[in-house]
């Protein structure tokens, strides 16, 4: 493929020295396991919308779900710089991979780790982690997306166990999913205090999800509406430990850490396209890398990346000591996110009209990023959350 | 079976290699090191020896400064049980480095002994050979498959328009080539696991031989390809260069 060739990241600042071998190692496995079976596949999934479904066993076998989880539910129990760095490589692929990924770990199985029974750890984590059981998170709805406490699914106990009613949508792998992570308001639809997650398989009566169609972004990934009518579940369904909007919120700190890694790496791989572009293009009888409005470009581009990735290392070493507040997540995800969405734009404009095809990987990321930069916590949510960190008063 | 691997780093095929103010080594500042690749054909080829045979040991063996530590974990992450770092500095003389290995391996009763057919960096193509001349053994070089049964290993060799196949008793060296397998990633878990596995630490001595670096030079830098058009219009003005400036038909 046009950019891939020998891909070596991007590491102005020799931030290399900052990671710890084991923290390398991950990285560097990650990014030859993208190398070798996503980028010889991602174009052709991408065109035709189709996930890349065969690639499942291979990054459970190398151990990608959950990886910051505990080794004793046979996850590989990493540090949480090493967990960003394989969400790094992976949206260097697509972000539709990285999402893939993201939800499985940090959507799926962190809630039941955090808020689930150690019966539901131990029939679960396992199973997730092996890719034996492919996971969704229904939080949004139709009507309520940058304010999920407002949901109108509904979760009523009966004698024997539970009964769920309600409309997700924008749910990434919800139709290949075979359990549902599903957030529902036991009480009344006023009260998000009474928001608790329950664990649906997906092969439950009156449960159906169906891929949205249409998507002009993350093509590669599937995305899904889900229909809860008159789902019964047994009593031990329920998260135990979940409680309040909170709850879906602790999940999404933990997904939007990854994402604000996931970013650098769409952001390097497009840089990196658009450095070896420029070097050996040539127009009016040199390469376009030696025009000023190109260097611009890079130059650009080289720092936005690189402060980028210092700001997700020490946040992933403040994650490792417990101190990664939703708010320092927030202004990572919205810098990191926002920032390599300007970055895949420029490179597509760097390389011409060549950027417009599905062989070179800027106008992938460019479109996929489209989706990053909304989902999450929109760019503009992140922004009301800062904002009200700063001056302790709530915008939203 | 008990299977040792000999392993060397080597720099990543795209490091930009720049000479040391000693003029006779590399200059290692930035470059970033990595298992040699035909080496990780011995790691892999090692690692299903054993899953084949169902038990055993496999054993990777490192000769050089600290730094070949890492390597030495990277086969740990792949799978190999222990690693043993010859701690001292490789001479220029491949046959010095071949005693030292061979006297550590020895003692090992090791049934296979692999080696990569070849570093990357200096092309020697010396230590395997040497090595199995040293212990005695049978040893063949550049191998593309490697079967093992009932002491006996079977192997074939890519050979010029064909493929030699050749057996011989166990123990026995082989050096690996592109093609024997197509070597693992480590995982996540593995290069966890990798921290807890034994890495014994052995100072070598090595003499100095007969060998003498005197100096190193980069490649000439080719000149830059021209267009001479596009398409079929090209070709005649291709022809012409072809045979008038290239002389190549």
């Amino acid at each position: 493929m046009a950019g891939s060739a020998e891909y070596t990241g991007v590491d102005f600042y020799e931030m290399d020295g900052l990671l710890s071998e084991e923290e390398r190692a991950v990285r560097d496995t990650v990014r030859a396991w993208v190398d070798e079976q996503l980028m010889p596949v991602i174009g052709p999934c991408y065109i035709e919308g189709r996930f890349p479904k065969q690639l499942i066993p291979g990054m459970a076998e190398l151990g990608l779900f959950g990886a910051n989880l505990p080794e004793e539910y046979g996850c590989a129990g990493l540090n949480n710089v090493a967990y960003g760095l394989i969400m790094q490589e992976l949206e260097r692929g697509d972000s539709g991979i990285r999402s893939f990924a993201s939800v499985q770990g940090a959507l799926v199985m962190y809630p039941i780790y955090q808020f689930g029974s150690d019966e539901q750890k131990k029939h679960w984590l396992p199973r997730l982690a092996s890719g034996q059981d492919i996971g969704c998170f229904g939080l949004t709805e139709p009507d309520f997306g940058s304010n999920p406490g407002g949901m109108i699914t509904t979760a009523r106990e009966t004698k024997d166990g539970w009964v769920l009613n309600g409309v997700k949508m924008w749910i990434t792998n919800g139709s290949q999913a075979t359990v549902a992570i599903i957030w529902a308001k036991t009480g009344d639809v006023d009260d998000p205090s009474s928001i608790r997650g329950f664990i649906v398989p997906a092969n439950t009566s009156g449960y159906t999800g169906k891929d949205q169609k249409g998507k002009l972004s993350l093509r590669a990934s599937d995305t899904s509406e889900i229909h809860l009518q008159d789902v019964h579940l047994p009593k031990d369904a329920i998260l135990p430990k979940s409680g309040g909007l909170k709850s879906p919120l602790m999940c999404l700190t933990q997904a939007r850490y990854g994402i604000a890694w996931g970013g650098v790496g769409a952001a390097m791989a497009c840089y990196d396209e658009a450095r070896r572009y420029a070097a050996n293009r040539i127009m009016f009888g040199r390469p376009i890398g030696q025009t000023q409005i190109q260097q611009e470009r890079l130059a650009n581009m080289l720092t936005e990346i690189t402060k980028a990735q210092l700001l997700v290392l020490q946040l992933g070493r403040l994650k490792d000591l417990g101190k990664a507040t939703p708010s320092r997540v927030s202004l990572a995800k919205r810098n990191n996110v926002n920032m390599a969405c300007d970055i895949a734009r420029e490179a597509r404009r760097l390389l011409g009209a060549n950027g417009i095809l599905i062989e070179y990987h800027s106008m992938r990321h460019l479109a996929n990023l489209e989706s990053v930069y909304t989902y999450e916590g929109t760019h503009d949510m992140h922004s009301l959350i800062l904002g009200q960190e700063i001056t302790g008063l709530a915008a939203y | 079976l008990k299977i040792a691997v000999c392993l060397r780093r080597v720099p990543d095929t795209t490091a930009k290699i720049v000479i040391g103010s000693s003029g006779t080594s590399i200059d290692e500042t930035g470059i970033k090191f990595v298992p040699n690749p035909y080496d990780e054909y011995a790691v892999e080829a090692a690692i299903a020896l054993k899953e084949q045979a169902g038990a055993g040991e496999t054993v990777v063996v490192g000769l050089g400064g600290d730094t070949v530590q890492e390597t030495l974990r990277t086969a740990l992450a792949m799978g190999v049980d222990r690693a043993v770092h010859l701690q001292g500095a490789p001479s220029a003389d491949g046959l010095e480095n071949a005693r030292v290995i061979a006297d550590h391996l020895r003692a090992g009763a090791y049934d296979v002994i692999l080696f990569g057919k070849l570093a990357v960096d200096d092309y020697g193509q010396q230590t395997g050979a040497m090595v199995a001349e040293l212990l005695e053994l049978p040893c063949a070089t550049a191998i593309t498959r490697l079967a093992v049964a009932d002491g006996r290993a079977s192997v074939e060799r890519e050979v010029e328009g064909g493929v030699e196949n050749a057996s011989c008793a166990l123990p026995a060296v082989f050096t690996c080539d592109k093609g024997l397998n197509n070597p693992r990633l480590p995982s996540l878990k593995g290069i966890m696991a990798a921290k807890k596995k034994p890495l014994d630490i052995t100072p070598v001595s090595l003499a100095a031989g007969g060998v003498t670096i005197v100096s190193l030079a980069l490649p000439p830098e080719r000149a830059a390809g021209r267009i001479v058009g596009e398409g079929a219009a090209a070709v005649p003005a291709l022809m012409q260069l072809l045979t008038a400036e290239a002389k190549v038909i």
